[in-house]
């Protein structure tokens, strides 16, 4: 229970980052790859919102009187997440965009065929 | 052999990242940074939400840089797809009264709860870029529930140039009053009241019509031809 | 309180391992939207309400309905 309670959220984290990596390094279609890049994405902001975390913290908003600055949790890794997921919606639509017009110029979206022709 | 090879790279890689995390403990106290922005940042912006407070005003300049990005990635989208040639528009088929009504009935309840988000950033979490990703979502909707109507793509690019207008002015006018971009000019007000933080709930109204009408922008442009 | 947390970290690499080894690709896109939505309610444990917010509504929504369209004007199978 002691392990769960301090690792779980490492082997979530990692476990994405892994698997996306997984799914980077050997499949060959190219929407998959882009899902991989995706995942990894979702585990690399989940362990950097790990790094600020304090135990039994409250988030760094003071809505009412009487919370305590010391226990707030760190609020700069929410900040530089906020910005991370905007930006990785945005490189994502890119990179199908680009998908859809391989798609349409050589039929299909297996990597190696592509390469294949060569451009 | 692919799948081998992959898995020893990962595995080495494991190796290396538990090396690393079992000297950080879970859960123990943040950064210097951290505490400074907690302890002064009401008094230094007058938001309530530290985090707000941070992505608008200590690190103003970095969404600058973020909102260009996302502005650049949706006018490559458009670059890429508009060479398409053969624009062979699918057969749609025409959607349910029910859905058709259910859609547009709640559309506008989608974008006030965006607005909603949005204007109270500082003050509760949420802010420009969820409020914006709301309102896109209403339009994602209304695209999939009366897929016959369209709303232009001129009124999407109006509304985000007009975003990122408001935004560099507003960072510009930080220069007259007091010598440096992004500059809280206006009085900052009492905390926890909705007119408060002084420019902060101005940029983030700009910010939220310019991130939705930018992903509306692309999902519009992906949709299009399909 | 570990409890849900556990199940939810399951959740989530099911979603992400299902994303790995489905073959159609709507169905992968759909896993993927699985994993945003656990990670959304971790961000939340996790004390990040605006974080969560942001990945729920950017990385749940919208992120499955561009994959979702994009696969619609390719192919779906892998």
């Amino acid at each position: 229970m002691d392990f769960l309670n301090n690792y779980i959220f490492y082997i979530g984290a990692f476990g994405l980052i892994f698997i996306g990596l997984y799914i980077l390094l050997t499949r060959k279609n190219l929407i998959k790859l882009i899902i991989g890049l995706s995942i990894v994405d979702t585990g690399v902001n989940l362990l950097i919102i790990c790094m600020g975390y304090l135990k039994n913290g409250t988030a760094p908003i003071f809505s009412r009187k009487g919370l305590n600055p010391e226990t707030m949790v760190d609020p700069t890794p929410q900040a530089l997440v906020l910005t991370s997921i905007v930006i990785g919606v945005a490189v994502l639509a890119m990179a199908l965009s680009l998908a859809i017009r391989l798609y349409q110029h050589y039929g299909t979206l297996d990597m190696r065929k592509i390469k294949e022709q060569k451009w | 052999m692919r799948k081998i090879f992959s898995l020893i790279i990962l595995i080495i890689l494991a190796l290396g990242v538990y090396i690393c995390i079992s000297e950080i403990p879970f859960g123990k106290p943040g950064t210097a940074v951290g505490n400074y922005y907690i302890e002064k940042g009401i008094e230094e912006t007058g938001a309530v939400n530290i985090v707000t407070s941070i992505v608008l005003n200590y690190r103003g300049f970095d969404t600058l840089g973020e909102v260009t990005i996302l502005f650049l990635a949706s006018l490559g989208l458009g670059a890429i797809l508009a060479t398409v040639q053969n624009k062979t528009r699918g057969v749609i088929t025409p959607p349910s009264l029910i859905l058709t009504t259910a859609c547009r009935f709640l559309f506008p309840f989608i974008l006030m709860f965006g607005a909603y988000i949005f204007l109270h950033g500082h003050l509760t979490p949420g802010g420009g870029f969820q409020g914006g990703a709301i309102i896109a979502s209403g339009f994602l909707l209304r695209y999939l529930g009366c897929p016959q109507k369209r709303i232009r793509q001129s009124s999407f690019v109006a509304i985000e140039s007009l975003g990122g207008i408001a935004f560099i002015i507003i960072g510009l006018l930080g220069f007259t009053a007091g010598g440096f971009f992004l500059f809280n000019f206006l009085p900052k007000g009492v905390a926890n009241t909705l007119l408060s933080a002084g420019i902060i709930p101005l940029i983030y109204i700009a910010i939220g019509l310019k991130v939705g009408a930018e992903m509306a922008g692309i999902i519009d442009t992906l949709i299009e031809e399909s | 309180m570990i409890i849900i947390i556990t199940s939810l970290v399951i959740t989530m690499l099911a979603g992400a391992i299902a994303a790995c080894a489905l073959r159609d690709l709507l169905s992968a896109a759909i896993a993927s939207c699985l994993v945003s939505l656990a990670a959304a309610i971790l961000f939340y444990f996790l004390q990040a309400p605006d974080v969560a917010m942001a990945e729920a509504s950017i990385g749940a929504a919208l992120v499955t309905a561009i994959l979702v369209i994009a696969i619609r004007r390719t192919e779906r199978q892998e």
